[in-house]
């Protein structure tokens, strides 16, 4: 692949959306039409605010959504760590998670464009709640696609998205998780795409959904990098976000690109290894930064776990919301430009990053955030741990600096039964006895 | 000698009304897709699609994703794929269909030349990818130029104005006119969107032929009365397949399957030519 690469730029070749050689439109003929059609409502109402519409998308998400949410220092974390932590608590937007920045904003587009129905795909289910939310927020009638794996795991989440009058489809294929969920709803689009809109849940997908879903998503650094800057006085030394597809990541990390100096960090699930098994087709990971090869799926040129041959591998992760083997084309083309670094935790580390942020903080975070948080622990060491020289510290330590700021993507409610069966399999230093819970 | 460049314009040109018929290589195994493929040029096949299965099939329906995965589980590779297509003697020629990911990870880093060199050099004549747009198109589009295959596109009941006329100026082999909008799948009455899709196209003096939702030998009779020069035949196929309780039962229901479709376009041909109120306007060379 090239070594000449330009940020967020159009390549030589002439491909409409990319990210250096990352990203494209690879969609079926019968879908290229409707994606036109968004490239040109992105444009018109998203960048140049045609008719107001990020005026009323801004008003929507202060009201409706609770916009700002707020930057907290954690003070029990700073404390261990010793160094200032910050917690960007996407948590408190309404439906517990950033999600909603998208989906309010797309369902919104929606409405502006004229379509008449919303789909989405979700894994974890907190895209597909928002998506849900928006929908009846917005009178829109809405069907969500979910893997049955999935549905099976996030049971509170469907409940919600069923209380928000959206239909619940569960796609049996596969693994059933968020590949096959995408893979349904793509088929969906392809039927009925002249009166139905596609409300991808993450910065991937063909263009323009990268980039849209990247603005929506931006405000999240927006807020933090203003809020850190009264709270602190400066920018901060890292920024960490956990990494799936990657919507939070890019979301929080957009506004801090240009800031050099400010290292970022995407983490991602590392699963129970972070080696393949080729003949089984199994990744037991979601670690497509650290460990993916160039491919396409799904719409866009980007990092894949996939075999030498081109299939795409079953993910694994604890957390239904990292479950999968792509992620975002402009965090491919950001990891391999150096700008992001890529890290990854695995399922027990995120447990225990799950039950430290309840224990110390009173945060109950989603299992996707509580791999940054299990970075944190990892990269930052604790203070007790550096004196007795017991923990070995990662390399990333010495980047990760004094002020760091950790996005908390969404709360961890959905998660408890996940979290309370996988806990009760291991030993786990930070969690609380958790058979009391089967009495 | 064809008085076309392209053996797979000539298959549709030479046997009008062409069938094209699909299944999908390895399912349930490469030795059983080489007896189908077998039973299928016997049957009157004039182009024969096989498809390369990718573990992510967005278009198509369940019955052929279905066979994907049986195809998968079989363990068919690419390459094993391609010694199937050396080892087929045929008197249609072969298209493969895949996916754009399985192109561009044949060989050590993700390009498409050595997938086009490879299915050149094991006989197949063309590719339609299913994910690959016009405008993505460029580099496969010259390796397959350079290679001597042909780059079949998809026209969707959506492909309209400006981009129906940069497409069509594209396409090699034949345009795949896509009937319905939607998934592959075998249906039971033709699409209204074909009779408009035909009628946008008529001006366009290239090969069409119209697939997704056709399964029988009438709905072959009525594409080809509505102008079509060529029907394409995949998910009744991959039925006949999936329901035999020994694979080698399915060669002989296949040879026969491919007959009445035949025989259903050349009756719709007929009816063209017995009423000259219906026949389609003149192609202009």
């Amino acid at each position: 692949m090239s070594t000449e690469r330009e940020r967020d730029g159009e390549s030589d070749s002439g491909r409409t959306g990319t990210f250096g050689e990352y990203g494209g439109q690879y969609v079926p003929e019968a879908l290229m039409p409707a994606v036109q059609e968004l490239e040109d409502a992105y444009e018109r109402y998203v960048l140049e605010n045609e008719d107001g519409f990020m005026d009323e998308f801004r008003e929507r998400m202060r009201d409706f959504g609770g916009r700002p949410t707020p930057l907290q220092r954690a003070d029990r974390l700073s404390e261990r760590y010793d160094r200032e932590i910050y917690l960007k608590r996407e948590d408190l937007l309404h439906g517990g998670a950033h999600k909603l920045n998208n989906a309010l904003g797309q369902v919104l587009l929606a409405k502006y464009m004229g379509k008449e129905r919303i789909i989405a795909e979700t894994g974890a289910g907190q895209h597909g709640t928002a998506t849900a939310m928006a929908a009846a927020h917005l009178d829109m009638p809405c069907e969500i696609y979910m893997g049955r794996t999935d549905v099976n795991r996030q049971r509170p989440n469907v409940y919600r998205m069923r209380m928000n009058g959206a239909e619940v489809n569960p796609v049996e294929a596969g693994s059933g998780t968020l590949k096959e969920a995408i893979n349904e709803t793509m088929r969906d689009w392809a039927t009925t795409v002249e009166r139905t809109h596609y409300v991808i849940g993450s910065v991937v997908g063909p263009h323009p959904f990268p980039k849209m879903v990247r603005d929506f998503q931006a405000v999240i650094g927006d807020e933090a990098r203003k809020q850190i800057r009264e709270k602190a006085g400066r920018l901060p030394d890292s920024v960490v976000a956990c990494a799936g597809g990657g919507s939070n990541t890019m979301g929080t990390f957009h506004a801090f690109v240009p800031d050099e100096a400010v290292d970022l960090y995407a983490v991602e699930a590392g699963g129970s290894s972070l080696e393949i098994d080729e003949d089984e087709g199994l990744a037991p990971n979601s670690a497509t930064l650290s460990t993916g090869t160039d491919g396409v799926l799904h719409g866009a040129m980007t990092k894949l776990l996939q075999s030498t041959d081109g299939q795409i591998m079953e993910s694994h992760s604890v957390s239904a919301g990292l479950d999968y083997a792509g992620v975002g084309p402009e965090l491919s083309h950001l990891v391999e430009t150096g700008r992001v670094t890529p890290a990854s935790v695995d399922d027990e580390d995120a447990l225990n990053g799950f039950h430290r942020l309840s224990r110390l903080e009173g945060i109950i975070p989603a299992l996707e955030s509580s791999h940054a948080l299990g970075y944190l622990e990892r990269a930052a060491g604790t203070a007790a741990d550096t004196s007795s020289g017991q923990s070995p510290r990662d390399e990333a330590h010495e980047d990760l600096g004094d002020l760091v700021v950790v996005n908390v993507s969404g709360r961890g409610d959905k998660d408890l039964e996940t979290v309370l069966e996988e806990t009760e399999k291991r030993d786990l230093e930070a969690a609380p006895d958790v058979e009391v819970f089967d009495s | 000698m064809s008085e076309y460049d392209s053996d797979v314009e000539a298959a549709i040109r030479e046997n009008h009304p062409a069938l094209i018929t699909y299944i999908t290589a390895g399912d349930p195994s490469l030795e059983d897709t080489k007896a189908y493929v077998e039973a299928l040029d016997r049957g009157g096949s004039d182009l024969i699609e096989l498809g390369l299965p990718f573990s992510e099939p967005i278009a198509e329906g369940a019955t052929i994703q279905a066979a994907i995965n049986r195809a998968l589980a079989a363990g068919t590779t690419p390459e094993g794929f391609f010694e199937l297509v050396a080892d087929l003697e045929t008197e249609a020629p072969l298209l493969v269909m895949t996916y754009y990911n399985m192109i561009l990870q044949y060989g050590d880093e993700p390009d498409v030349r050595p997938f086009v060199e490879r299915a050149a050099e094991a006989g197949l004549s063309g590719i339609i990818v299913p994910d690959l747009p016009a405008e993505e198109a460029g580099p496969l589009r010259r390796a397959c130029d350079d290679n001597g295959l042909d780059l079949v596109f998809i026209i969707a009941p959506t492909t309209e104005g400006e981009r129906l006329d940069a497409i069509m100026s594209q396409v090699s082999g034949f345009a795949y006119v896509q009937a319905r909008l939607g998934t592959t799948g075998a249906r039971a009455n033709v699409s209204g969107a074909t009779h408009d899709s035909l009628a946008r196209l008529s001006e366009y003096d290239v090969p069409k032929a119209v697939g997704f939702g056709v399964s029988e030998g009438d709905h072959a009779a009525e594409i080809i009365e509505a102008g079509a020069d060529g029907v394409i035949v995949g998910s009744a196929l991959v039925d006949i397949i999936a329901s035999s309780d020994d694979p080698s039962d399915a060669v002989d229901a296949l040879e026969a399957k491919a007959r009445e479709l035949k025989r259903g376009a050349r009756r719709g041909a007929d009816a063209v030519t017995d009423d000259p109120e219906e026949r389609p306007e003149p192609e202009q060379p």
